[in-house]
């Protein structure tokens, strides 16, 4: 008697499929957000191509007139002078000096505080002191470089400790400068540790390893691509910075020999020079963009380097 | 008839001691610890808090030496938890504290000067989830007798005899220096008992060894246990109440009593005694509706 109806699903209709799969409405919204998302992907490459040429061009001017070898080799720096000469060798000695101190510093206190916030303290003191940590990081630099010049240079280093050194150091600047990327280094590195599962701590625990055995052979090795980025971040960080270095190093070129002596860094010169009265296309112009040029290098030597490094060492969990 | 060959053959044995011997059971609920000859751990009224919050109320359990003790239960029973506290790993955890006596071959392991590191050395754990280290196979297994300082003449030799142990050697042998992360589920949880082997403790507490693997592997890790209890002794968390019924000596009941007014659950020991006794003739109603599948 009763004829079966079918409950739910699609009204077969003979000769049509039985739904429609095309969609019913255009997506405008989805293909717009695309369109953006791949212009601000395109913007960036640009703009980072356009920094290259603009610093590239005027390079090639410089690289005219001076040779690569003297320009690298060459131990006088001295371009506004009558006889210039363009060894860069001085302004190399004094940005090494001052990142070198600034890495001896902040390596092992930024490490040092993340491996503490990560595997030692506890939730509720890690939860205020990250942010204080972070705050830090947000201090303008101009402070941090006055800071360098009138209390560490002239009051603790002068006056307190009676050293003999003159108005300013890349000593007094490298310490600064340290303290400075302290924070970049340990909240990075932080963050690559927090990472680890916790079970792998668990694991080594119940193996009879105490909490260093754990850090240094369990969660040291699985966070270390992180720890490597936020070293490399705090070596580039060092080589590039410029307000601390241009305030508390010095301004004259010399090759530095020794910690206390006051020396030029590859950033001094350029913020010096940038704020003279070079001629656009002149031969000390030009100069500025050679320096900004291996500056570049030195830093994307670091990348290539860490890279490396972290395809070898780091396990993979 | 059967039956009456073999009571005759049981008794026939009169002038010297019978091969089996079936040491009298006692009910023991509250009467302090439970009666199990040559026990390793003995836990004392123990109860488990997290902060305010008690997980695990008043224990009395005893775990024999050599013997396989599996702990069941509704979810959040507090099993696990009082597995971590054997060997004090919720000494990881913040804000879990043990009350009450744990005794391993009679030295309480939460006495002041008892070195939690030198429990774990002797107690070691497996956990729920494989949790091998992201390094080689074979520094997985290298790793806990190098942190303990193990003076191991050869850990080649070492590192072989600990996978021989748990069945995995001839499976990984030609990839020793291969990330422990290839291997499947099954192998990695066996690489994880061999790596806790590897430190040559007395007690394994195994949390859940077999919860993520299939049955194939589950069986074999089951094969494994039986074959560690002629050296170790084993006390399993198990969801599985076919497992706790093949592999156990001994098996503990827990359930979980809800709080009335925060809902919270405490775990509580029902009932404990040889394995065969709860899965056939449990004493405790509560034992019988969750070995029968009425609730749980």
């Amino acid at each position: 008697m009763s004829t079966l109806t079918p409950v739910g699903g699609p009204a077969l209709v003979p000769g049509r499929p039985a739904v429609s799969l095309r969609s019913t409405r255009p997506r405008h919204g989805e293909a717009f957000m695309r369109l953006l998302l791949r212009f601000a992907a395109i913007v960036t490459i640009i703009i980072t191509a356009g920094i290259l040429i603009a610093l590239l061009v005027p390079s090639v001017e410089f690289f005219r007139t001076v040779s690569v070898f003297e320009f690298l080799f060459g131990d006088r720096w001295a371009p506004r002078f009558a006889d210039a000469s363009f060894g860069v060798w001085p302004l190399v000695t004094a940005t090494a000096w001052t990142s070198g101190i600034a890495l001896l510093v902040a390596i092992p206190l930024g490490l040092g505080a993340a491996v503490f916030l990560s595997e030692y303290a506890r939730p509720g003191l890690r939860k205020v002191l990250k942010p204080v940590l972070e705050i830090l990081a947000g201090i303008p630099t101009v402070v941090f470089g006055l800071f360098a010049l009138q209390f560490v240079q002239a009051t603790l280093f002068r006056d307190w400790f009676d050293l003999d050194t003159g108005a300013f150091s890349v000593l007094a600047a490298g310490l600064v400068m340290g303290v400075m990327i302290v924070p970049t280094i340990a909240s990075i590195s932080e963050d690559a540790m927090s990472a680890v599962p916790l079970s792998m701590r668990q694991g080594s625990a119940a193996l009879g390893a105490n909490r260093m055995q754990t850090t240094v052979r369990v969660v040291f090795p699985a966070a270390l691509s992180g720890i490597i980025a936020a070293i490399v971040l705090g070596v580039s960080r060092a080589v590039g910075e410029t307000m601390i270095v241009a305030i508390a190093a010095g301004g004259q070129a010399r090759i530095v020999t020794g910690p206390l002596e006051q020396g030029q860094t590859m950033t001094g010169f350029i913020a010096n020079a940038a704020l003279g009265d070079s001629r656009v296309g002149s031969l000390e112009y030009d100069t500025l963009f050679a320096v900004g040029l291996l500056l570049f290098l030195v830093t994307l030597l670091f990348n290539f380097i860490s890279i490396r490094f972290v395809r070898r060492f780091r396990e993979i969990y | 008839m059967t039956t009456n060959t073999r009571a005759a053959s049981y008794t026939t044995g009169s002038n010297h001691t019978p091969t089996i011997q079936f040491p009298a059971e006692h009910a023991h609920r509250s009467n302090g610890l439970p009666d199990v000859p040559n026990a390793i751990i003995e836990c004392t009224n123990v109860n488990v808090y997290y902060n305010d919050f008690r997980a695990v109320t008043g224990v009395d359990l005893a775990f024999g030496s050599k013997e396989i003790t599996a702990l069941i239960g509704p979810s959040g029973c507090g099993k696990s938890t009082l597995l971590r506290s054997l060997n004090r790993m919720n000494d990881l955890i913040d804000g879990a504290r043990v009350e009450g006596t744990v005794t391993f071959q009679g030295e309480d392991i939460y006495h002041k000067e008892v070195d939690a590191i030198e429990v774990r050395r002797r107690i070691g754990m497996v956990f729920q989830k494989p949790n091998p280290f992201p390094k080689s196979i074979y520094d997985n297994i290298a790793y806990g007798p190098r942190v303990i300082g193990m003076k191991a003449s050869n850990m080649d030799d070492l590192v072989e005899e600990a996978l021989t142990r748990a069945a995995l050697w001839t499976e990984v042998k030609d990839k020793l220096k291969q990330s422990a992360f290839g291997l499947s589920g099954g192998q990695q949880q066996r690489l994880c008992i061999a790596r806790t082997i590897a430190v040559k403790p007395d007690v394994i507490l195994m949390d859940e060894p077999c919860s993520s693997l299939d049955p194939i592997a589950t069986s074999r890790i089951e094969d494994l246990m039986y074959e560690l209890r002629e050296d170790y002794t084993i006390i399993i968390v198990t969801h599985n109440m076919q497992q706790a019924a093949r592999v156990a000596d001994r098996t503990a009941f827990f359930t979980a009593l809800a709080s009335e007014e925060s809902g919270d659950r405490t775990g509580l020991l029902v009932e404990f005694d040889r394995t065969k006794k709860i899965f056939e003739s449990p004493a405790d109603q509560r034992t019988e509706d969750y070995i029968s599948g009425r609730f749980g």
